[in-house]
C-alpha cells in the first residue's frame, strides 16, 4: 500500500512537472481558457441574462480541465509509444494501472491552471468577486472533480489507443463535452436524449459541485457523485487496460505505430 | 509557363505529399465534425445567454471557421516543409517563389471554403438558420474572399515557421484571438473601443459582417465596401507574408538555420 501511494506521489509530480514544460499543455491550460471566459463573459454582458461572472469564470476554467484531460490522457499510451518508453512502462514489475494512474491525474491537474488563471483574469479584468458561498466545500469539490477528471482520463487512456485515429477523437470530443456536461450552458435547454450523456460524464458533476460550493446550493450530492463516477471509471479502466496490455503483448504491437 | 505549373502542380502535389497523413477518418471528424459542434457551441450559449438568433452564430462560426485550412494548413505547410527537410530543396531551386507559395496556399484556400460549405448545411439542418437561394451564391462568394484573406495571414503565420519553431502554438493561438476579436459570436459594438480597433484590422471581420447582412436580405452591392475590405486585408496579407518569406528565406541562407528543427 504505502509503495503503491509512493509510485503515485512520485509519478503525479513527475508528470505534472513534466507537461508544465511543455508549451503545447500550457497554451491548452492556461491560455486558451482565458479566452474562452473572455468570449463567454462578453456574450452574457451582451446579452439579456444577466449570468453570473464567477459562473462563467469556473465553467471556463473546467473547459480547460476537460481539455487537458482530452489531449493528456486521450493520448498517452500512444506518446509513450512514440517516445519509446511504453515497452518500459509496460516491462515494469508494477502494474500498468499504478503506472498509468498517476500520468492521468496529473493531466487532470494541469486543468489547475485553467481553473487559477481564469478567476485571477476575471479578477484582474473584470472585477470578479472571488466571493465563495461554501470555501470548504468548494476546496473539497475541486480536488473531487479533478480525481473524477483523471479517472475517466485512465478510461480515455485505455480505450484511444485501440483506435487508430485517436487524435481526430480528441479533436472532435472538445466541443460536445463541453457543450453537453453544461459548462456554460444549461442542461435544460439542450434536448432531451442528450441527459443520459451529461449524466456518465464527471465534467457534469464536477462543475456543479463547484458551483454549488462557489454561488450557494448543496454540493454534496454532486460531489458524491462525481466522486462514485470516479470509481466506475477506475473499475473501466482497470479492465480496458487489462485488455490493451495483453491484446498489445499476444500479438507482439507494442511498440508498432 | 513554367510557373503556372509550379502553381497548379507543385501546389497540389506538395498538399498531398505533406498532408499525406490526412486520411477521411482524421479528416471528418478534425476538420469538420469539431468546427459543427464548434456552432452548436455557440449557439446554445447564445440561446441560454439570450444574445442573438441561431443565424446570428451559424453566420459567424461557419464563416470563421473557413479559417482553420488557410491558418493551420499554411503553418503545417511551411513547417511541414521543413519538419520533412524537404524546405532546402525547395529553396535551392530557381523556381518562382510567388508561384511556388501561392500553390501551396490554394488547396488550404478551397480546404476553408469546403469547411465552411459543411458548417452552414449543418447550421440549417440542426438550428434555426435557413438562406434563400438567391442569398446562397452571394455567401459563397463572401466566404471564398474571407478563406483567402485567412488564407494570407495562414501564410503569414507560417513565413514566421521559415524562421520560428513553435509556429503551431501560435497558429491555435490565432484562431482564438480570431473568435474573440472579429465578432464571430460577440457583436463587434459590445467590444472595447481598442478591441473593435484591432478587429477592423484582421481578416474575418468584414466578411462576417458581410455575410450577415446579406443573411439579413441585403444585396452584393449593399455588402461590396464590406467585401473589397476584406479582399484588401488579405491582400495586404499575403504581400505582407511574401516579403517575410522572401526575408527570412535569405536569412535562412545566410545563417544556415532552414533546417533547424
Amino acid at each position: 500500500m504505502r509503495h503503491a501511494f509512493r509510485l503515485f506521489w512520485t509519478g503525479w509530480i513527475f508528470n505534472l512537472k513534466n507537461l508544465t514544460l511543455s508549451g503545447f499543455f500550457m497554451l491548452n491550460a492556461a491560455i486558451l481558457p482565458i479566452f474562452y471566459a473572455t468570449i463567454a463573459y462578453y456574450m452574457f454582458r451582451a446579452g439579456t441574462r444577466s449570468g453570473s461572472l464567477l459562473y462563467v469564470s469556473l465553467g471556463a476554467g473546467m473547459m480547460g480541465i476537460w481539455s487537458s484531460v482530452l489531449f493528456g490522457s486521450g493520448g498517452l499510451i500512444q506518446w509513450q509509444r512514440w517516445q519509446g518508453t511504453l515497452e518500459y512502462v509496460i516491462g515494469a514489475p508494477t502494474r500498468l494501472i499504478f503506472v498509468l494512474l498517476p500520468m492521468t491525474i496529473a493531466t487532470a491537474s494541469i486543468g489547475l491552471y485553467s481553473l487559477a488563471t481564469t478567476l485571477a483574469w476575471g479578477w484582474l479584468i473584470f472585477g470578479l468577486p472571488l466571493d465563495l458561498v461554501h470555501p470548504v466545500w468548494f476546496v473539497i469539490a475541486l480536488p473531487a472533480a479533478i480525481f473524477a477528471l483523471g479517472l475517466l482520463g485512465l478510461v480515455l487512456a485505455s480505450t484511444f489507443v485501440l483506435l487508430r485515429n485517436a487524435n481526430s477523437l480528441s479533436n472532435l470530443l472538445e466541443y460536445p463535452v463541453w457543450l453537453v456536461t453544461g459548462l456554460l450552458v444549461a442542461l435544460s435547454l439542450l434536448p432531451g436524449w442528450t441527459r443520459p450523456i451529461s449524466y456518465v460524464l464527471a465534467p457534469t458533476w464536477g462543475i456543479r459541485g463547484m458551483r454549488e460550493a462557489a454561488l450557494g446550493g448543496d454540493p454534496a450530492i454532486p460531489v458524491a457523485i462525481c466522486l462514485g463516477l470516479g470509481l466506475v471509471y477506475l473499475v473501466i479502466g482497470h479492465f480496458t487496460l487489462g485488455y490493451f496490455e495483453v491484446r498489445a503483448r499476444r500479438s507482439a504491437t507494442l511498440a508498432l505505430r | 509557363m513554367n510557373a503556372v505549373r509550379i502553381f497548379f502542380i507543385g501546389g497540389y502535389l506538395a498538399y498531398r505529399a505533406l498532408f499525406n497523413w490526412i486520411h477521411w477518418s482524421m479528416y471528418v471528424p478534425t476538420m469538420l465534425g469539431g468546427p459543427i459542434f464548434q456552432i452548436l457551441f455557440f449557439a446554445y450559449i447564445g440561446r441560454f445567454a439570450g444574445l442573438q438568433s441561431d443565424e446570428f452564430f451559424v453566420i459567424g462560426n461557419a464563416v470563421a471557421i473557413s479559417s482553420l485550412g488557410g491558418i493551420f494548413g499554411m503553418a503545417m505547410t511551411i513547417g511541414g516543409e521543413r519538419w520533412t527537410q524537404t524546405l532546402s530543396s525547395i529553396l535551392v531551386t530557381p523556381a518562382n517563389r510567388l508561384a511556388l507559395f501561392l500553390g501551396r496556399a490554394l488547396p488550404n484556400l478551397v480546404n476553408g471554403v469546403i469547411v465552411s460549405t459543411v458548417g452552414f448545411i449543418f447550421g440549417w439542418l440542426l438550428l434555426d438558420f435557413s438562406l434563400t437561394a438567391a442569398e446562397i451564391p452571394v455567401i459563397a462568394l463572401i466566404v471564398v474572399v474571407t478563406s483567402f484573406s485567412c488564407t494570407a495571414f495562414g501564410t503569414m503565420i507560417g513565413a514566421f515557421g521559415l524562421r520560428g519553431r513553435d509556429i503551431f502554438f501560435f497558429a491555435n493561438l490565432m484562431i482564438f484571438v480570431f473568435l474573440l476579436f472579429c465578432g464571430v459570436n460577440i457583436p463587434i459594438d459590445t467590444l472595447p473601443d481598442w478591441m473593435q480597433a484591432v478587429s477592423k484590422v484582421l481578416p474575418l471581420t468584414h466578411g462576417i459582417d458581410a455575410a450577415r447582412q446579406v443573411a439579413d436580405g441585403a444585396s452584393l452591392g449593399d455588402v461590396s465596401g464590406l467585401v473589397w475590405t476584406e479582399l484588401g486585408i488579405g491582400l495586404f496579407y499575403a504581400v505582407l507574408a511574401y516579403a517575410l518569406l522572401r526575408l527570412f528565406e535569405v536569412e535562412g541562407r545566410r545563417r544556415a538555420s532552414l533546417e533547424t528543427i
